[in-house]
């Protein structure tokens, strides 16, 4: 099959008053339809931007953007802004980190919902306001007939999600870009968010990519992961052979900091140290001033994505031997057992 | 709802009742007496003393403030005026439209230029047009009203005679004598005026509009419309512009009330016999009843905008419920 969006050495640079500062630096990644794709990472390492950049959303005088970003073959880094304009919440859509600000407050949330269809199908009112009262019980938002002249205010955190959610899947996308969907939400409704993300997923057949840094999220939701570390993937698998095999030692960093419920600990580990600048990334392998295992070779050489020898797709980019990474992914795996199954 | 109203317009009525108190006591400090001045240059202390009497001016303060009060409530009067004896409310009914007439125009006209200039300047910050736009805010703060409306009078008036230097026309009720009448010569001689309250009060609304709109521009919601595929013209209108407009919606209705107050300067220049004038007149003559009724109408007329304003806001901003 026909991968749905294909991303090829994606690079995104913001000119800012510091110079320039490269958010994403080399990304590819292939999202088929109907699939899930989680991408990883701690703040600022460019997940977010990859997907601003795939929509067209950066301010396009401050940035640069090069590479390919093929959308069922056609590449949307060329498209024209009135191109972009059809694609955006018609056939690709987002929803947002934080619910409390991404509806506008001086509309209601029918009007909201209904000028994402109207921007998109010739329907009178009456027809778009149908539309958008059944995405809000798609959704399950109580009252939905209701509630549908109400304000965002209104709502609480959980529900305006679930408006989000209504108002990208309301033109039934082939993929939704969910930037963090969960992370402004309680714990009890990022369950729910999540579960009604799956099952709409499985309904509309739309394919998702989830921007998460909760590897949790990950193995809940994804078929695929790429983890990214300072712009760049440092990690690209299957979501089991990433629980199971880790390549690289900044996910192993990442899988060691998850809390758990049946390991009693004084304190969560942490990777030490900081994300390094953007604007003047570290030499060689960028995780070396916070890797354990750095040798020589990682504070020259930049670590090349090769392909890790197996069954399943994996890609890596660490200079360690297959080795030590088997004993040391072996060693890590003992003590967080039951992370992803 | 309506509860709210009711407390608005009590509260209102205390503010009225503070303002024009304050205008009585202001006016008896000043140590003159309006007596004198009414009775003439040559006028007996017997002849002073009796004009004093005739006006209620040898009553004590809070009397007199008692009889105004009185006055205005049971008669809806506010008194004749101490030197030309005429009735305060018809000098207030004849001055009071054409200074709305100076500031209606002049606030439309403060939009018209404002509100596009603002959200350029938003748009393309640090670009020609914004710092074009920012000198042009420069110029409109820091020159005095008086000055602009000279120079504007001398030059596009006097040297070019592309309009009148000064002078007022009515729009209706034309009197007989008038040499000029109808909304053409109205309009034709407002022109200055306009343009001159336009660029003293259009500075600070440029760089209100433009702070507003940078800072709207940002906010989450924008993204989600451009996300949902709005083209920008309809995320400006209908995302940006309806939030960003909020602040500037009540610094309007606020400046509205304050203009119609009087705005003396503009109108000294170009000789309209508007509030202003009245209450330039009336301080220099002691004229203490014109000059309280002019108080007064500029209240009412602030509480009545500041009123319009927060009625308005509850309308055009969802979040806020007037309780």
């Amino acid at each position: 099959m026909a991968p749905l969006l294909e991303v090829r050495d994606l690079r995104t640079r913001f000119r800012t008053d510091d110079g320039l500062l490269q958010a994403v630096d080399g990304v590819s990644f292939n999202v088929e339809p109907g699939q899930v794709l989680g991408i990883v990472g701690e703040s600022g390492c460019g997940k977010s931007v990859t997907c601003l950049t795939i929509m067209g959303l950066n301010d396009r005088r401050l940035t640069v953007s090069t590479g390919e970003v093929l959308f069922r073959g056609e590449d949307l880094l060329k498209a024209s802004s009135r191109r972009l304009r059809e694609v955006r919440g018609n056939e690709i859509a987002m929803i947002f980190q934080d619910p409390m600000t991404s509806l506008n407050p001086v509309h209601t949330i029918g009007r909201q919902l209904s000028e994402a269809v109207t921007l998109h199908r010739d329907v009178s009112r009456k027809e778009a306001r149908a539309r958008a009262l059944e995405l809000l019980e798609a959704v399950r938002i109580p009252r939905a007939e209701r509630r549908i002249d109400d304000y965002p205010h209104q709502f609480s955190g959980g529900m305006r999600q679930r408006v989000m959610i209504a108002m990208a899947l309301i033109n039934s996308p082939d993929l939704l870009i969910a930037d963090e969907p969960t992370t402004a939400l309680d714990v009890t409704t990022q369950a729910q968010i999540l579960e009604l993300l799956k099952q709409l997923q499985q309904d509309f057949g739309t394919a998702i990519i989830m921007i998460t840094h909760d590897l949790g999220v990950v193995a809940e939701t994804c078929d695929d992961v790429v983890v990214m570390y300072s712009a760049k993937v440092v990690e690209h698998a299957e979501v089991d052979e990433v629980f199971e095999r880790p390549q690289h030692p900044y996910t192993w960093g990442l899988m060691g900091s998850l809390p758990r419920l049946e390991v009693v600990v004084d304190r969560l580990q942490q990777i030490p140290g900081q994300p390094p600048s953007l604007l003047n990334p570290p030499h060689g392998c960028r995780f070396h001033p916070r890797c354990p295992y750095t040798m020589a070779v990682c504070k020259e050489k930049v670590p090349e994505l090769a392909e890790v020898p197996g069954d399943v797709f994996h890609e890596q980019a660490c200079h360690l031997d297959p080795a030590t990474k088997e004993r040391e992914a072996a060693k890590l795996l003992a003590t967080v057992s039951g992370v992803g199954s | 709802m309506f509860q709210y109203l009711i407390r608005r317009l009590l509260w209102a009525g205390v503010l009225f009742l503070a303002v024009t108190m304050v205008t009585y006591v202001i006016f008896f400090l000043v140590p003159a007496s309006p007596a004198r001045l009414a009775a003439g240059q040559s006028a007996t202390p017997e002849r002073v003393r009796e004009v004093e009497r005739f006006l209620g001016l040898d009553d004590p303060v809070y009397i007199q403030y008692g009889n105004f009060l009185k006055r205005l409530v049971v008669d809806g009067s506010l008194g004749q005026s101490f030197i030309t004896r005429r009735s305060v409310n018809e000098e207030i009914f004849r001055a009071a439209p054409i200074t709305a007439s100076l500031v209606f125009g002049g606030i439309i006209m403060v939009l018209l230029v404002a509100i596009p200039l603002g959200i350029f300047s938003a748009l393309r910050p640090r670009s020609l047009l914004d710092r074009a736009a920012m000198t042009y805010v420069l110029i409109g703060i820091s020159l005095p009203s008086f000055w602009i409306g000279l120079v504007l009078s001398y030059f596009i008036g006097y040297k070019l005679g592309l309009t009148p230097i000064a002078g007022y026309c009515e729009v209706v009720s034309i009197p007989e004598a008038a040499v000029c009448g109808g909304v053409g010569d109205w309009a034709y001689r407002m022109i200055l005026p306009w343009a001159t309250l336009s660029i003293v009060v259009a500075g600070t609304y440029v760089r209100f509009v433009r702070a507003e709109v940078m800072e709207t521009m940002n906010q989450d919601y924008v993204r989600t419309a451009r996300a949902k595929g709005a083209p920008e013209r309809q995320v400006m209108r209908s995302h940006i512009l309806r939030n960003a407009m909020l602040p500037v919606v009540t610094m309007i209705g606020m400046d509205i009330g304050i203009l119609l107050g009087g705005s003396i300067l503009i109108e000294t220049v170009f000789g309209l016999p508007g509030l202003g004038g009245t209450a330039f007149e009336s301080v220099g003559r002691y004229d203490l009843p014109t000059l309280q009724g002019v108080v007064i109408f500029g209240a009412i007329a602030i509480i009545v905008f500041t009123l319009i304003v927060d009625l308005l806001y509850a309308w055009i901003d969802p979040r806020i419920r007037l309780t």
